[in-house]
């Protein structure tokens, strides 16, 4: 008897992803809170106080009349701040995503397709996973400066081995796939048979994988900004606003509080539409769930 | 007294299935000392049956909604979970298709059949281990003692499955249920393994619900049958009755469908050669730096020659090298010695970019219907691909498409269509015409039939023999299944550990094997001595 999960049953929804995906309750659900915080980073900033208009006399004061979510040590409007911060946690998260699946994708299928190729590929991936993204931030800022593209491309790096490994692995299966053999058999050229057999099958993985790299993108972020190595503190950032916050912690917490609810409210959204991502594309899981 | 017997019982499908019942409204009883068949096609619900009497159906997505299921008189349905468990293994036993998958692969297997008695009995530790190699003994398994402590995957598949047996009467149940227990194995093995089941199924009076597809194993074991089509019983009797003078129009065309083991007479083809093979082999593995590196000898030195015209078939068990031989013709697989000629014109060792234009004369027909299409591509695409590859535009190549689904029985709007939306049968002729667009002289059909019911392979091999005849193909059919091959092929050729073992005409061999492989070959072929009507 055929494997009901082998029988490419549920193809024709797969064409219209994206409503197959909303009816699941977690993309449902994360996917809306993400839409109110990436509407809130665009369109806030224009509604709120510049965020860094310093305001002396208005120092540590708790979330109150002199502020929402009240003001820092400089007397800077938290709240403000806190909005402007989404900006570039939403950027990086979604710029390491696309950076990191692009090349992995790209790696990962010639890895995955053209044998020579495939231990040259993934000796240099594993290299590459064995550097810890904040050392390397912080050697790529004291090199070149602490700028956004730098803080990019040092949380990029190592999350590159990551989708080629996928990738490959992907690329691994379909190729023994008899459809692939057939392929080969009526003379279709390898670029072809990439583009046309095994590409399609690496998509559904890949945008599971790329909201993950999105969450830790925004994660790693914060954690640069935090120790004082990643966006430069004049740019607002989620991180940058607690580790100026962090000497006043115990006479202020809201500080620190304010932009840490925000980071995990953003990472939180991101893997819920993951995992909800997940359970829709992946037929196997999502029939165990149900 | 009936050890099991089963009233009337529905089973109903999830909404949204094709059909309302899984099973519907079927009466059946197996007696002490008797074994019973259930045979069918797939999708029939014979699984079903047997899922529902052990109690291991998902109640939500099968819910049993009339009729019993009683064991020894006692009503299966209305038992509590925790009771069920206890009769699951006491009373009765279940074997399955696969038995990698059915035994743990990181427990030793003489403990995995331990657990059976540690669950239901109390019992020492020795006495636990006597008892499980008593029961290794009986399913005659060599050395026990130190068979105890191997792990699945050191057992070949006819072990395992004698441990699955092993575990399932080791608690003498009165009952045992076999589903496809052979159907996974060489047909050697499935000799043996059948043998065993009816050895230990009279010595130990047992009632055998044994569930399967293939009416030669039903007339191998069977005291009665059970035909089942769409969850109803459409026949029901003695096996010689049924398989002899079948009353039933299904049952009339299930038992006319299985190929004779006898060959017909069939005239040498005089073709031009258009297919040959001098010394072909493939190794797999190295020596190593040191001569210690594991090789394999997947074929060795295999000679063969195809006419136009002819059909020269390969057969033999899984691992002897004749999907090998059919991957290196296609240069699937870059063959590590020897030559293959067509058009006298070497391709062994052709690089890539040459040898596409060959590939154009030579295609393949693949096993698996599910997986030998790109599910994101209509049928019209995948069959188009080829020929546009060399040149030929859409519309000539769409032309001939519409052309090619005429030939093969479907349809030309099936172009428009997805995989899916297509049986297995009907997905196999798409392959056909799928190879048959690239015009080739070569067509080779790898296990093409074996993933097929029955009444839809003999469609398949109708219209494989067909399209030979019609395009002058030179034919290369590689099979397990012994029926088929005496039905198809003009030529054969055995093949056992990648070596050719013996060959000649169909009919030559069968009547007259010279070499004892061949005959233990034959001589295993379920039911090879039933005729049926």
């Amino acid at each position: 008897m055929a494997d009901p999960a082998t029988a490419p049953r549920d193809l024709p929804a797969e064409l219209s992803l994206a409503r197959l995906a909303l009816r699941n309750r977690s993309v449902y659900w994360g996917g809306l809170l993400l839409c109110i915080i990436v509407v809130v980073a665009i369109v806030g900033p224009y509604f709120t106080a510049e965020p860094s208009a310093l305001n002396p006399t208005n120092r540590l004061k708790p979330p109150g009349p002199n502020g929402v979510f009240g003001t820092d040590m400089l007397g800077r409007d938290l709240f403000s701040r806190v909005i402007n911060g989404a900006r570039v946690s939403l950027v990086v998260g979604l710029a390491v995503a696309v950076i990191a699946v692009s090349i992995g994708l790209f790696l990962g299928l010639i890895a995955g397709y053209i044998r020579v190729m495939d231990a040259l590929i993934m000796r240099v991936m594993d290299g590459l996973m064995s550097i810890p993204a904040i050392l390397l931030a912080i050697a790529l800022i004291s090199l070149s400066g602490a700028t956004l593209t730098t803080v990019v491309i040092a949380i990029v790096i190592p999350e590159i081995p990551r989708v080629v490994r996928l990738v490959r692995a992907v690329v691994l299966t379909v190729r023994e796939e008899p459809y692939v053999e057939a392929a080969i058999s009526v003379g279709t050229r390898v670029p072809t048979i990439m583009a046309r057999h095994v590409l399609p099958n690496t998509i559904a993985p890949l945008i599971v994988q790329a909201t993950y790299i999105c969450g830790s993108a925004m994660l790693t972020e914060a954690i640069l900004g935090f120790l004082g190595a990643g966006i430069p503190p004049e740019i607002p950032s989620w991180g940058n606003i607690m580790s100026e916050g962090r000497t006043f912690f115990q006479l202020t917490p809201w500080i620190i509080f304010f932009p840490g609810l925000a980071l995990a409210a953003t990472v939180l959204a991101v893997n819920i539409v993951g995992d909800g991502l997940r359970d829709t594309l992946d037929p196997r899981i999502a029939r165990n769930m149900r | 007294m009936s050890v099991l017997e089963i009233e009337n019982l529905s089973v109903s499908l999830p909404k949204g299935a094709d059909r309302k019942f899984a099973i519907e409204d079927i009466t059946l009883s197996v007696g002490r000392g008797e074994i019973v068949c259930v045979v069918g096609e797939s999708g029939s619900g014979k699984s079903v049956t047997a899922f529902s009497v052990m109690g291991l159906a998902d109640r939500r997505a099968l819910t049993p909604v009339a009729g019993e299921i009683r064991l020894e008189g006692e009503n299966l349905l209305e038992a509590s979970d925790a009771h069920l468990r206890s009769l699951r293994g006491e009373k009765m036993a279940m074997i399955f298709q696969e038995p990698m998958t059915a035994l743990n692969p990181v427990l030793r297997v003489g403990d995995q059949i331990a657990e059976m008695l540690e669950i239901h009995e109390t019992l020492s530790a020795s006495e636990r281990r006597a008892r499980v190699i008593a029961a290794m003994q009986d399913v005659r398994l060599p050395d026990p003692e130190k068979m105890y402590g191997s792990y699945p995957h050191q057992l070949s598949g006819g072990q395992r499955q004698r441990i699955m047996i092993a575990m399932a009467l080791v608690l003498e149940p009165v009952l045992l249920i076999a589903d496809e227990p052979t159907t996974a194995l060489d047909v050697t093995t499935q000799a043996q393994i059948l043998k065993l089941i009816k050895d230990i199924q009279t010595r130990k009076g047992m009632g055998v619900l044994f569930i399967t597809h293939d009416f030669g194993v039903v007339a191998e074991i069977a005291d009665r049958v059970a035909v089942m089509q769409n969850g109803r019983i459409v026949e029901q009797g003695e096996a010689g009755a049924v398989l002899g003078a079948p009353s039933h129009p299904y049952t009339q065309m299930l038992i006319g469908a299985v190929p004779s083991m006898t060959p017909p007479e069939r005239q040498p083809a005089t073709g031009k050669i258009a297919l040959e093979t001098r010394g072909l082999g493939k190794t797999y593995g190295s020596p190593g730096l040191f001569g210690t590196g594991r090789t394999v000898h997947a074929a060795q030195a295999v000679n063969l020659t195809v006419r136009r015209g002819e059909t020269l078939g390969i057969v033999g068990e899984s691992g002897s090298g004749k999907s090998t031989v059919a991957r290196c013709v296609m240069r699937l697989i870059d063959p590590t010695s020897g030559e293959i000629l067509i058009n006298d014109e070497n391709i062994a060792t052709m690089r890539e970019g040459r040898l596409r234009a060959h590939r154009r004369d030579i295609q393949i027909v693949f096993q698996d219907p599910y997986r030998s299409l790109n599910p994101r591509r209509t049928v019209g695409q995948s069959i188009v691909e080829g020929p546009m590859n060399f040149g030929i535009g859409r519309d000539e190549a769409r032309g001939r498409a519409e052309e090619l689904m005429r030939v093969v029985g479907l349809a030309p709007d099936a172009l428009e269509r997805f995989p899916h939306q297509f049986s297995g049968g009907q997905r196999q002729r798409i392959c056909i015409a799928r190879a048959l667009a690239m015009e080739p002289v070569i067509l080779i059909a790898d296990e093409a039939v074996s993933a097929l019911d029955v009444s839809v392979q003999a469609q398949v091999l109708d219209l494989l023999d067909d399209v030979r005849k019609r395009f002058d193909l030179a034919m290369l059919f590689i099979t397990h299944d012994l029926r088929v091959a005496a039905q198809i092929c003009d030529r054969i050729m055995v093949m056992n550990q990648g070596e050719v073992v013996e060959s000649g005409p169909t009919a030559a061999v069968y009547a007259n094997p010279q070499q004892d492989y061949t005959k233990a070959l034959l001589a295993a072929a379920p039911g090879h001595h039933a005729r049926f009507a």
